[in-house]
């Protein structure tokens, strides 16, 4: 097969993999995610086990691949490269949990869940897609 | 505590890892949804987003696929009968609610670099500092959001 075809391919299986596992876990149910945010009400820790369970996995299986010189169907491993903290990184990371906090969605579940698509739903992910129009919008200093 | 749904939890969590782990291996990225889709809607970068769409796919296709094979793989919190309808969760709120949520979580992700796949599962991941400060960041601001919303305007609901 060609190299474009087979970045096709593996960006489908990442993406399928990633759903599975979001589906598996009940992650895409925003009332569990509000369950493990509610830690005054009746804390429900699932999400904790997801995080966890993700972050050893990758953690592992990052040290494995980035021993080789280069990805299988691309040129270079593309890591990020940056260092410093800045307001961008924590008034938006802030930003974001504040919406998540009001929604139970984050990203991967809000499009993981297009299958079961509500108004609420779309209204969610469009306004998403619009937050990120507006974030590119808005110029880093420096 | 639901044994079940940790245990469901953190094999779904395997998953998810091994999804970023692959993506790595195969394409030297990392497996941030907010990057991934946003730079695919914003920018469109020729020869960059076919891969890109896929995922997203792929994405949607997940949930799906455990939906069609009756939830036995999925959330099985609730009661057995009432399980497919499970797997994809209701929205917590209305249209309006969530056009000021994913607005948020839009902009923030944006502004921010990541959201919970990519700060939260790579970047914990490569011991990021820039990550665990994220991720503290927006666990704390949805804690802290949770809370007020349920236990101070919500009366404890």
């Amino acid at each position: 097969m060609k190299p474009s075809t087979m970045k096709t391919v593996a960006g489908y299986i990442a993406g399928l993999i990633f759903g599975l596992g979001l589906a598996v876990s009940g992650m895409t149910d925003p009332a569990r995610v509000l369950g493990f945010l509610d830690v005054a009400g009746a804390w429900d820790p699932t999400l904790m086990f997801v995080l966890g369970g993700a972050v050893v996995t990758n953690f592992i299986g990052y040290r494995l691949v980035l021993r080789r010189p280069n990805p299988l169907f691309a040129e270079r491993f593309q890591l990020p490269t940056r260092q410093d903290l800045d307001a961008r990184l924590i008034g938006g990371s802030a930003l974001f949990g504040i919406g998540w906090g009001l929604s139970g969605y984050c990203p991967g579940p809000a499009i993981a869940s297009v299958g079961g698509l509500t108004a609420p739903l779309v209204a969610m992910l469009v306004a998403m897609m619009a937050g990120w129009f507006l974030a590119r919008a808005i110029p880093a200093r420096g | 505590m639901d044994w079940n749904s940790s245990l469901q939890g953190l094999a779904g969590g395997v998953l998810i890892g091994l999804s970023a782990t692959w993506l790595m291996a195969t394409l030297g990225r990392i497996a941030g949804i907010s990057g991934i889709v946003g730079t695919l809607i914003t920018a469109r970068p020729k020869g960059d987003s076919v891969w890109r769409l896929t995922f997203v796919l792929g994405l949607i296709s997940g949930p799906i696929v455990v939906m069609l094979l009756g939830g036995g793989l999925g959330n099985v919190a609730g009661d057995a009968v009432d399980v497919t309808g499970r797997v994809i969760g209701e929205p917590a709120g209305g249209v309006a609610l969530m056009l000021l949520a994913g607005l948020l979580v839009g902009l923030g992700t944006g502004l921010g670099s990541g959201c919970t796949s990519g700060h939260g599962v790579c970047g914990l991941s490569r011991l990021s500092v820039r990550s665990m400060v994220a991720t503290v960041t927006f666990l704390v601001a949805a804690i802290v959001t949770v809370f007020v919303v349920r236990h101070v305007i919500g009366g404890g609901a």
